[in-house]
């Protein structure tokens, strides 16, 4: 075990957090079950998994690359680009969906000319969809920035996404 | 002092301190209402209750859900019983003041409604009553006390008894008997350890209760894991819960530090040799991870496919151990069942479903919310009365039980009662809970192109007939919706739904095809409409009926 | 190890409990059709062309990984079995772009023998003609994805059997891939060592030997089972 320690590679950068992500992947002993819980904690330090990323978690966990990509390409949750500097995350379930959510998606994306699940070409807006947040009861519902809004409309939708933006331009 | 002794101190603690209090505020913080700044009112009330000098007699408390989901910000008075809904910031100051007096008439919603009366809590007993940061409040509300029963008491054998008597069936879908799921994983030899999994991965869109007991009652998910840990003799429990639920989380390992300060997890618990700990595993936005054998490959850092059964986990589950897995509300029903007797849980529900069952209403429906009754009630007792019925003055058309995996009642099932065997047998399933009310505004080819979207989405990809099936039967949908479909499409949707059912690996792709085959079933002639031409007359269509 | 007998297509049979039922139902002449089983690769009952009827089982069951049981009635060749299989076939060639008159394996496929055997004669599912790329970027080797099925025999191989685990599956759905690495070019794969052995286990023109035209890749497979007897040996 020791021996496969001395080879563990190096942070990849003085960036510290890598030191983060390494305290992770401590915590449970370089173990290769782990994978899952260390790409959650890149994820959360950089905002998505790039392949400097996946090449130090692979050779820190003693994972084959492939393997890694596969699991990270598998979930959802895990984004392999850059997220945009705002996201607006439209639930499409089915309490959702019944109450008009595929509208409020279609309008977001005419408005900014970005296909969901993608990101807008100036870095700006990522749009996303759900599952499901499991705020049926809000339905229809959208994360803007982080926070939930609900029964919602298109011109509210379009409002509140507009008003983020300008929060953060002043 | 032993472990119920600790447990009898605390509780008479709580209560000498809360009877100082003449009020008690409750207020919703699960995320249902906190999304509607809930946190905010809750700081104003408290700010309020000090400005007016009442920090003495009044105590603010975050509690965990109350049911009511679409009126949050919800506030409850303990003392007399008062529902506000939609409270604001500027009702705040009115409801401190008003403690003494009438209460703030256009903020009350009455309990007094078939919402609240036709009722049965069990598994939400806690939930909008304790806070769910708090073991103390647990413990004070009888925490904990099966756990401390059980291991003084009680056999392993013993409580899987227990368990068998009361008739509880997985509340995760499917409704395998949880008794003689125990007592399989307890006789499965093994020379090393054994496993407890809590499946809280609830994925069917429209889907909340798994997330309102945790965030709510997140103590009786672990009692109830320590006490199968005691039955079928493992020591360690994970939770595999979605990462897209951060409050439950959150709650979650709140809850795990404390029950290990207090000694109710951890090792030699209640000076027994009994030893059991929890960890948290996130999923990462997978429904099929909800699958069983397609969620242990996640929690060992694997891609979420499933494997064919057998083995069933109970024999080779995780790391190839012996493995119990119950979801949420299952887990939830575990310690009053050991508090009561299975006898008790068993007067209540249907001859072959037992207990209660927490359902999500959601869609076109005036309630909306978390509810908790008992097996048996009909749908339109939960419609109708609970739910209110349908708004807008629309009319009722179907409701839509068991997510992506279940289908679609029509009017004329509505006096069905709610149980296991009754929702199969019209090509629905109980599934986790989620219980989505339409009106005559949706189309049901649209509605059943929703759920293929979802399951091709959703399909892992590692069996040729979900992966490539889901696929074809939902560019064959897109078609119907899009009226560019002839007969011969609709044949080929039926042909393939038989295929795929029958021949897929997993359970998502066994049961993909459910929507469209309950829709097909009932409302046929919607299809019938999406075909160009109208309805077909040849033989293509009856040649597969 | 005991003996358990059972009956295959009405015929009386025997086989040791560890067996499985394709493997029985060989020794004893009847050939149940697989795709992603390979003897020799852990099998993962993925491809579901072997699935069988077991008298009292609603379920049908795939023959790869299933263990014979003592008294088990299996049927293995039902019409309705022969027609899920074709099904299953039609949306194997629906999925990617299996245009068996300009590949490198015509003559010599798994999944062209299979569709004669098994009389599929034309597809009636829509062809979905996804946009597939090749990577011809290995020294020796080429991968078109427009052939691949999916079977996983590549990755099992090179993780089981010769231990590099450059493959995997990338995305879910009808969106996987087989990938190298990190899902880069095989040609800068750093953990590949060009062994062959998933060219040559892949049954369709999916990974093919560079320079071979039209129906020249005939796959040997006999390195599989010599290999893993020689490993077994050893220990």
């Amino acid at each position: 075990m020791s021996a496969n320690l001395k080879t563990k590679p190096a942070l990849p950068s003085a960036d510290k957090r890598w030191k983060i992500v390494d305290a992770t992947m401590r915590r449970h002993g370089y173990r290769s079950d782990s994978l899952i819980e260390v790409l959650h904690t890149v994820q959360e330090a950089f905002g998505y998994l790039d392949e400097v990323a996946m090449k130090f978690v692979a050779g820190s966990l003693r994972i084959p690359p492939s393997k890694v990509y596969g699991v990270a390409s598998f979930y959802q949750f895990f984004t392999l680009r850059p997220p945009g500097r705002r996201t607006c995350v439209v639930c499409m379930g089915t309490a959702c969906y019944i109450k008009g959510a595929a509208n409020l998606l279609a309008a977001v994306a005419e408005h900014y000319n970005v296909k969901p699940g993608e990101t807008t070409a100036d870095g700006e807006l990522s749009l996303i969809t759900a599952r499901c947040f499991g705020s049926c009861g809000l339905a229809p519902a959208a994360v803007i920035d982080g926070n939930v809004a609900g029964k919602l409309n298109v011109a509210d939708m379009l409002e509140r996404i507009k008003e983020g933006a300008q929060n953060d331009a002043a | 002092m032993t472990l119920l002794e600790d447990l009898q101190h605390i509780t008479e603690e709580e209560e000498e301190k809360d009877s100082k209090f003449k009020y008690h505020i409750n207020i919703c913080v699960a995320a249902g209402c906190l999304s509607s700044q809930s946190d905010v009112i809750k700081k104003t009330l408290q700010d309020e209750v000090n400005k007016c000098g009442l920090a003495e007699v009044c105590k603010v408390k975050g509690v965990g859900c109350m049911g009511p989901c679409s009126g949050g910000p919800v506030v409850a008075l303990a003392e007399s019983g008062v529902l506000y809904e939609h409270v604001k910031v500027e009702d705040c100051a009115e409801i401190v003041k008003s403690l003494e007096g009438k209460p703030v008439e256009r903020l009350v919603q009455s309990t007094d409604t078939p919402f609240f009366k036709r009722q049965v809590k069990i598994v939400l007993e806690n939930c909008g009553k304790i806070d769910p940061e708090s073991i103390t409040d647990y413990i004070a509300a009888g925490g904990y006390r099966a756990l401390t029963h059980a291991l003084a008491e009680m056999t392993p054998v013993e409580v899987v008894e227990e368990v068998k008597k009361s008739g509880l069936r997985g509340r995760g879908g499917a409704g395998y008997p949880t008794g003689l799921k125990w007592s399989t994983v307890a006789k499965a030899q093994s020379s090393g350890r054994k496993f407890v999994v809590c499946n809280a991965d609830e994925g069917d869109p429209g889907a909340f209760m798994d997330r309102s007991v945790l965030e709510s009652d997140p103590h009786r998910v672990l009692e109830g894991m320590a006490i199968a840990g005691y039955a079928v003799a493992a020591d360690m429990g994970y939770v595999y819960v979605r990462a897209e639920y951060p409050l439950a989380i959150k709650r979650l390992k709140t809850a795990i530090k404390q029950a290990e300060q207090q000694g109710v997890l951890g090792n030699d618990i209640c000076g027994t040799n009994f030893s059991f700990h929890v960890e948290i595993r996130l999923g990462a936005g997978a429904f099929v991870c909800g699958e069983e054998t397609a969620l242990l490959a996640s929690i060992e850092g694997n891609r979420g496919q499933p494997r064919p059964r057998p083995p069933f986990p109970a024999i080779k589950g995780l790391w190839d151990r012996p493995t119990l897995i119950n979801n949420v509300e299952t887990f939830g029903n575990i310690a009053p069942i050991i508090r009561n007797g299975g006898e008790w849980f068993a007067g209540i529900g249907t001859e072959k479903s037992k207990g209660t069952k927490v359902f999500a209403l959601a869609g076109k429906v005036q309630n909306t919310g978390l509810i908790e009754v008992p097996m048996g009630v009909t749908l339109r007792e939960i419609v109708f009365d609970i739910g209110g019925g349908i708004p807008d003055g629309r009319s009722y058309k179907a409701v839509q039980t068991g997510g992506p995996s279940g289908g679609c009642i029509p009017a004329e099932h509505l006096d069905l009662p709610v149980d296991y065997e009754s929702l199969a047998r019209v090509g629905s399933i109980m599934g986790s809970g989620g219980m989505i009310v339409m009106d005559d505004t949706s189309n049901m080819v649209d509605v059943a192109k929703f759920f293929m979207e979802f399951c091709m989405t959703e399909s892992c990809g590692k069996c040729v007939p979900c992966r490539v099936g889901t696929a074809q039967m939902y560019d064959l949908l897109t078609k119907m919706t899009e009226k560019r479909a002839t007969p011969r499409d609709l044949a080929l949707l039926e042909e393939l739904c038989e295929v795929v059912k029958n021949t897929s690996l997993c359970g998502l792709g066994q049961t993909a095809p459910n929507p469209v085959l309950s829709t097909l079933e009932y409302f046929r002639h919607e299809y019938y409409e999406a075909i160009t031409g109208g309805i077909p007359a040849g033989p293509a269509v009856e040649a597969v009926s | 190890m005991s003996v358990k007998t059972l009956v295959i297509d009405g015929k009386d049979v025997s086989g040791n409990d560890n067996q499985t039922v394709m493997e029985v139902a060989r020794e004893n002449g009847i050939r149940i059709p697989a795709l992603c089983h390979l003897d020799g690769l852990t099998p993962v009952g993925a491809c579901r062309m072997c699935v069988i009827e077991v008298k009292g089982l609603n379920k049908l069951l795939p023959a790869c990984v299933t263990r014979i049981e003592e008294g088990m009635e299996v049927s293995t060749n039902s019409d309705r079995l022969q027609r899920y299989r074709r099904t299953i076939l039609e949306l194997l060639f629906s999925e990617r772009n299996h245009i068996c008159s300009v590949c490198v394996s015509n003559g010599h496929c798994d999944l062209q023998g299979l569709a004669a055997r098994h009389g599929v004669t034309h597809v009636s599912v829509p062809y979905r003609y996804p946009s597939c790329p090749v990577d011809a970027t290995h020294s020796r080797f080429i991968l078109d994805h427009n052939r691949c099925i999916l079977c996983t025999r590549c990755v099992r191989v090179c993780d089981e059997v010769e231990g590099a685990h450059t493959w995997d599956v990338m995305g879910r759905g009808i969106e996987a891939r087989v990938i190298t690495d990190l899902n880069q070019q095989w040609g800068t794969s750093g953990s590949c060592t060009s062994c062959s052995k998933c060219v040559h286990v892949c049954p369709t023109g999916a990974l093919s030997e560079k320079g071979k035209s039209v129906a020249e890749m005939a796959k040997h497979r006999e390195f599989l089972p010599y290999l893993k007897q020689m490993r077994e040996d050893h220990r």
